[in-house]
This record gives structure tokens, C-alpha cells and sequence, in this order.
């Protein structure tokens, strides 16, 4: 296998092609590698700290797991080389429509009040993306907007407390034994996520259409539709996270999910997925999530201010970035 | 250069070495204004080091007066027919004193008019001392404006030589490295029109694009489609394959009228179409063979809605070994592979859906001798096991090798239908095709 990799040259003349295994390219596993570095490095110099103790670990994946779910969407929209930049948004809005449903009919029409929320929302950005040509970038820039205004308006701003307990259980408060729920829903969203990237026609045709948009039009894949839908992917599971958001704060409030946007499209690209389309992974984008959260955790036991942890943040993910970054000609 | 060993690193310093290269996809900003792009970076400055628009105005005139064209230097370069990008990627080259000129492929987006006012202008540039390094795929320009010729194989020197000590065959044999097979000589196939056709068109329209176009295509057919660009021959492809809407008119395969709305319209009902642009329409560049064959099967190799990668690989294995496809594998991303490689994966990409039907628009642009000869004998192995075959192309010899009909196309419609045996020689359709 490995005589493979290295005799690529000697080989390229043989003829005809062989299935072999796809070639490694370690470029792809640099978000695992500065998590373990950087998970090393903590646990060596913050163990006096606990940041090894049980309880600081599910601290991490606590803080981390909506940024998470919102990233596996997010790889969706990416490598389609389309941009939602009102996940955050989205989900403060759910969060608020959720919140005061729950309080008006229980349970279940607070739960469908926000997800339909996330698909009236994403509805409206696929058909004016897909239908109308219109850049992603700009319609989701004005849809953050819109979804920000109308949360502090049908709420006058104010928080809406969420008293019914089953909610607030099972979308972010609630355990299954020592495994918090949240870090459930977080599995189920990736699991879901990285079998329908790795694994269904639907898949293949999102990187298609991201890698070359005219060339999957003429392969007859509806690029249109798979534009349409990535995007009303994202908001829904946008509306999900904001929906965690409540059932963990016991309220629904505009600010939750306020910059998440910028967050989740860090965690996706650090996780190795093509800011250009064409190539995206799941398993990176929750590990870059997950990296970004053992980062802020690690230099807030550090001691460091906020301002100074944005700084360390930032040139960490510039860092990262960087080294993932792939040859010439590829892109 | 000039005996003197010389560096080049970077594009730069082959310029101050007065070594400039006109590339095959233009290196022209279409945004910008002719002037604009021939001094990007080399501004003429006023006095006070701001931009001096007139004088570089004034040297655009310049330079165009001596290759002979009148072209306000003010135009912005999309508005100009392709044409004139060449003249100036030449102008700009000569703007900065360059004294050998690399042409990759000029003709390759010319027109037959164009391509004459650039061989004129090659002489005129060798008369002015200029040399001239020139690219090309088609033996025919080689032999009229080269004066030596050097074929390259494999990355090694073949022969170097006089161009007036060889013959075309000679040539084609060094290329080819082997006695070719006669690829391009035509052989008359036996082709049954009296059954029911494949394919009929009928007064098919299409505003602005093409008119009143009717043809049929019987099983076992290789139909060539003749024209000049713009002539509708890449408009009737696309609109076959539900690229774009027709207006009017009436498509039937197998004698059933078909709808065509979209791509997956056209797939159903059996058509395929090998894109005229390969990088732009046929192929993911970055994705690997496997990825861009398998993604019009997609559909068929779902089991309980997860994609069977083991049959795809198989199916790509096959397919890979059955069209000689060179590459390491089949995970390897396909930039890499050579354009002829690439050719072979997208013909194999469509070859797996199984169409009756497989339009080839434009099937051997840039591909080397050796691929092409390949491309055509697999044209005529799909019509021998009875599929209907309609094939574009600009190079009328190689229509003329391969096809048992021609349509000439002119200004959207059917001018001429010629049955391959009555055409005596390439001069004749070159005629019909310029309607001389």
C-alpha cells in the first residue's frame, strides 16, 4: 500500500489504471493533528488546572456541540461552494418562535413551531439562491438581518422563559446517565451528516456541484435543487441549534447564536473542507468545532482576558488554515 | 539567449529576456480595456507617477497599426470577438520588446478567416526579425507557415527537422511512434436506412440559435455535423440534451416523441452528449476519475439509498481498462491526467449510461494524434454495436474519417446533406462549409 504512494512516479506509465487506495495526503488530517497537538500541549501544562478531569472534557464538548451541529450543515453549504451566513441568526430566531410556542401549546408545537421556523427561513434563501441567481453571500448577509429584526421584534426584545421542563430535558439541559444531551444530539446530527456526504448520491452531487457547477449540470444533476436544498439544510439545522440554545438556557432570546456565523464557517474550514466547493468533510468540521472549543478552554484555565484569547484564536486558526491548504493547481 | 546562458524562474524574467508566450486559454482581463491589458504592469506613467491613459492609449494605436488593425485601444476586451483577444496578447507581447513569441494552440478558438489573418501576421512578425515558436495539434498550419518542425514524444525529442525534408506522414509516424493504422482514412460502414430511425428531429427551432432543423439518425450511424462556430452545430447538441430550450419543433427516439426539459430528461430518453468544453462542462478537475465517471450513474448504483462504491469501483475498473485510460488509478484527481486521458474518461462517463444515442461535440480538441485516432475507432465500434453516433467537429478530416453522413450547418440551418461515398475530397466539404 504504502510502495504505492511512494512509486506514484515509477507508475504513472503502466498503463492502464488499477484500484488502489486513494493516496494519503496528510494535508487532509491537519485539524486532527493540531487537535491532538493541541490537546497534548493543554493536558501537559494545564493538568494542575484540571483540564484532564471528566467534568472539564464534557465542559468542552458542552460548549462546542452547537457550534458542531451547525458546522456538519454548514459542510454542506460550503462545498457546494455556496456561504449561509445567517445559521446564527436563524438560531436565535428559533429559539425565540420555539420559546413562546412552548408557552402558548406545549411541547410538540414549540419543537415544530421551530423547526418550521428553520424551514420557512431556509426555503426562502434556496428558492432566491437556486431560482433567482442571486449570490448566496448576499441573500443569507440580508436574511441575517431580517431574522435578527424579527426575533427582537416579536419579543420586544426581551427574554421568553421556557418553564416546560420535557423541552428544555431533551433540547440541550438533560443527561442519559453521566452523557449530556447535547452531546447526543451532536452525534446524531454528524452521524446523520457524514453518511449522507460520504455515502448517497445526494452526496456526491453537493461536491459535483461545488467542484464544477456546469460540468455536474451536464453530468444531469439538477444543481438548482442541490443549491436549493443545502440551504434549506442549513437553516433548519440552524433552527435546531437554536432550539438547543433554549432548552439549555431555559429561554429563548434574540442574542442566542448572535456571531455564530463567523464560528461555524471557521470550525468547517479549519476541518480541511474547500472554502471553493468541490471537497468537504464532516468528521473535520465537528473536530474543528471541538477545536475551537478545547482552544477557548484551554486559555480561559490559562487565565487569559477574553480580549487576549481572541488574539491567540485567531492566529491559530490562520495557522491551521494555512497548513491545510492544498498544493498548486489544485486549488 | 543570444549564446549567453540565461535563468528563468518566473514569467517575469522570461519577459526581460524578451521571451513572451500567447497561451491557449487567454491570459487577457476581460474586464478591462485593450489598452488596459496590453500595459498591465508596465503603466506608462505621467510626471507625477499617476497614470498616463492617453499615452498607453496612443501605443495601443500604435502597436495595432503595425500588426495591421484599426482597434480602439478604449474597448473593453469582452465586447471583442476572440479574434482580436489574440491580436492583443501578440500586441502586448510586442508592447514589451519581446523577440520570441510562444503560440499554444492559436487557431484553437479562431475561426478559418481569423486564423488566415494570423498566419499573414506570423510572416509579417518573422519579416521584422521576430521568432516564432508555435504549438500546435494540426499538422495542416504546421505545414504551411513552419519553417523547422520539432515533435516532442513523451517528453523526449522525436526528430527535429527542415519542415520541407518531411511529409505528413513522416510526422504523424514520429508522433504517433508507431505505423498508424490508417485511423484517419475513411472505411464505408454498412448502414441500414430503410428500418425505423433512431432518432428524428423535426423543424426544430430555437430563437437567435438555430432554425428549421430536421434531420433522422439510424442505429448504426455516424452522423457528422459540419459548420463554422456560430453555425448552430453546438446550439442543436445542447438543445438535444436539455441544455437549453427549444421553441418549436419535434425530437422522437425510437418513433415516441420525447420531451425534452433538462439534462435528466435527455438522459432518460437515451441521449448523451460529450460536452464541447471538457474542463468547463465534462469534467470536476479536482475530483478523482472515479468521482467523474461515476456521477451520472449515480441514481443506479443506490441500494436502500446509499451509494455501492465496490460496483461503481468495478464498474469504473472496467470501463477504465475497456478505453485505455492512462492513470495511476483510478482515485487519482484527473487534472493530472493528459487531455486525451481526460477525453477518455468523460466518452467513459457517458458510455456507462448506456445511451442509444451520443452526440460527440467537439470530441478530439486538444488531445494528441495518438488519443484522437483512439477517440474515433471507439465512435465507430458504439455505431457497429448499433448506436446512433452524431459527431461536431472543426477539423473536417477527421469528420470525413469517421462519418457515413454530413450536415453542413450555416447561420442556423441545414444547408447541405452529403452522404459520405459522394464526397470526393476535403476540398469539397471545406467548400460546402464556407458555401464557396
Amino acid at each position: 500500500m504504502l510502495s504505492r504512494v511512494f512509486n506514484r512516479g515509477a507508475d504513472a506509465d503502466a498503463g492502464v489504471a488499477s484500484a488502489s487506495v486513494p493516496r494519503f495526503d496528510w494535508r487532509q488530517y491537519v485539524v486532527f493533528i493540531a487537535f491532538l497537538v493541541v490537546f497534548a500541549l493543554f493536558g501537559a501544562t494545564l493538568y494542575d488546572s484540571g483540564f484532564l478531569s471528566f467534568n472539564n472534557l464534557l465542559n468542552i464538548v458542552r460548549q462546542s456541540a452547537i457550534i458542531a451541529v451547525m458546522a456538519v450543515a454548514m459542510t454542506f453549504v460550503i462545498s457546494a461552494a455556496e456561504i449561509d451566513l445567517s445559521v446564527g441568526s436563524v438560531a436565535g430566531l428559533a429559539s425565540v418562535t420555539s420559546a413562546l410556542a412552548v408557552s402558548e401549546y406545549g411541547f410538540f408545537a414549540g419543537a415544530a413551531t421551530g423547526l418550521l421556523t428553520g424551514l420557512i427561513v431556509g426555503s426562502v434563501n434556496g428558492a432566491l439562491v437556486a431560482r433567482f441567481n442571486i449570490p448566496s453571500f448576499l441573500v443569507t448577509l440580508g436574511m441575517l438581518g431580517i431574522a435578527v429584526g424579527t426575533a427582537r421584534w416579536i419579543t420586544d426584545s426581551a427574554p421568553v422563559p421556557i418553564l416546560d421542563d420535557s423541552f428544555n430535558t431533551i433540547f440541550g439541559s438533560g443527561q442519559i446517565g453521566p452523557v449530556p444531551a447535547l452531546l447526543i444530539w451532536m452525534f446524531i446530527v454528524f452521524a446523520v451528516g457524514h453518511i449522507v456526504l460520504r455515502k448517497t448520491a445526494y452526496g456526491r452531487r453537493v461536491l459535483a456541484t461545488g467542484g464544477n457547477e456546469s460540468a455536474a449540470r451536464f453530468s444531469g444533476v439538477d444543481t438548482r435543487r442541490i443549491k436549493f436544498y443545502v440551504l434549506l439544510a442549513s437553516s433548519t439545522v440552524a433552527a435546531l441549534a437554536g432550539m438547543l440554545y433554549a432548552g439549555r438556557l431555559q429561554s429563548g432570546r434574540y442574542q442566542w447564536g448572535e456571531g455564530d456565523e463567523l464560528s461555524v464557517i471557521a470550525a468547517v474550514i479549519l476541518g480541511g473542507t474547500s472554502l471553493f466547493g468541490g471537497y468537504g468533510t464532516v468528521v473535520g468540521s465537528v473536530l474543528g468545532a471541538l477545536l475551537v472549543g478545547l482552544i477557548n478552554n484551554g486559555l480561559t484555565l490559562m487565565g487569559l482576558e477574553f480580549s487576549q484569547q481572541q488574539i491567540v484564536r485567531g492566529a491559530i486558526i490562520i495557522l491551521a488554515v494555512a497548513l491545510a491548504r492544498k498544493g498548486p493547481g489544485s486549488r | 539567449m543570444d549564446g549567453r546562458t540565461v535563468q528563468i524562474r518566473s514569467p517575469q524574467e522570461a519577459q526581460e529576456n524578451g521571451i513572451a508566450m500567447i497561451f491557449q486559454e487567454f491570459s487577457l482581463i476581460p474586464t478591462l480595456s485593450v489598452a488596459q491589458n496590453i500595459f498591465l504592469n508596465s503603466e506608462p506613467r505621467t510626471g507625477t507617477k499617476l497614470l498616463d491613459d492617453r499615452q498607453s492609449e496612443r501605443r495601443t494605436r500604435e502597436l495595432f497599426a503595425e500588426l495591421g488593425e484599426d482597434v480602439d485601444p478604449k474597448k473593453t476586451v469582452a465586447d471583442m470577438s476572440t479574434g482580436y483577444w489574440q491580436l492583443t496578447e501578440i500586441a502586448k507581447a510586442l508592447s514589451r520588446d519581446a523577440r520570441i513569441l510562444i503560440m499554444d494552440e492559436p487557431t484553437s478558438s479562431l475561426t478559418k478567416t481569423e486564423s488566415e489573418a494570423l498566419f499573414d501576421l506570423i510572416r509579417r512578425l518573422k519579416a521584422n526579425g521576430i521568432s516564432i515558436v508555435y504549438i500546435s495539434h494540426r499538422m495542416e498550419e504546421v505545414f504551411r507557415i513552419a519553417d523547422r518542425v520539432t515533435v516532442l514524444r513523451n517528453g523526449r525529442n522525436a526528430i527535429t527537422d527542415e519542415v520541407s525534408n518531411l511529409t505528413l506522414d513522416e510526422v504523424i509516424d514520429h508522433i504517433v511512434g508507431e505505423k498508424m493504422e490508417g485511423a484517419f482514412e475513411w472505411r464505408e460502414r454498412e448502414v441500414d436506412r430503410t428500418g425505423s430511425p433512431l432518432l428524428e428531429v423535426k423543424v426544430l427551432s430555437a430563437a437567435g440559435r438555430f432554425r428549421d432543423v430536421s434531420f433522422n439518425l439510424y442505429p448504426g450511424e455516424i452522423l457528422g455535423l459540419a459548420g463554422l462556430m456560430g453555425s448552430g452545430r453546438t446550439e442543436i447538441a445542447r438543445a438535444l440534451f436539455g441544455i437549453d430550450r427549444v421553441d418549436a419543433g419535434e425530437i422522437l427516439v425510437h418513433g415516441r416523441s420525447v420531451d425534452i426539459r433538462g439534462v435528466r430528461d435527455a438522459m432518460d430518453a437515451g441521449i448523451s452528449l460529450i460536452p464541447e468544453d471538457r474542463r468547463l462542462q465534462g469534467l470536476v478537475l479536482d475530483h478523482s476519475v472515479k468521482d467523474n465517471l461515476l456521477l451520472p450513474l449515480l441514481k443506479g448504483l443506490q441500494r436502500r439509498g446509499v451509494v455501492d462504491d465496490r460496483r461503481g469501483e468495478r464498474t469504473v475498473g472496467a470501463l477504465v481498462e475497456r478505453l485505455k485510460v492512462k492513470a495511476s488509478s483510478i482515485f487519482e484527481p484527473i487534472w493530472l491526467l493528459s487531455g486525451g486521458n481526460q477525453q477518455k474518461v468523460v466518452i467513459a462517463k457517458w458510455l456507462a449510461a448506456e445511451p442509444d444515442v451520443l452526440v460527440m461535440d467537439e470530441p478530439t480538441a486538444g488531445v494528441d494524434i495518438g488519443a484522437k485516432t483512439e477517440i474515433l475507432d471507439i465512435a465507430r465500434d458504439l455505431a457497429d454495436s448499433g448506436k446512433g453516433i452524431i459527431v461536431i467537429s472543426s477539423e473536417l478530416t477527421e469528420l470525413l474519417a469517421v462519418s457515413d453522413r454530413i450536415l453542413v450547418l450555416q447561420d442556423g440551418t441545414v444547408t447541405r446533406e452529403m452522404h459520405r461515398r459522394d464526397v470526393g475530397s476535403e476540398e469539397e466539404l471545406h467548400r460546402a462549409v464556407q458555401s464557396v
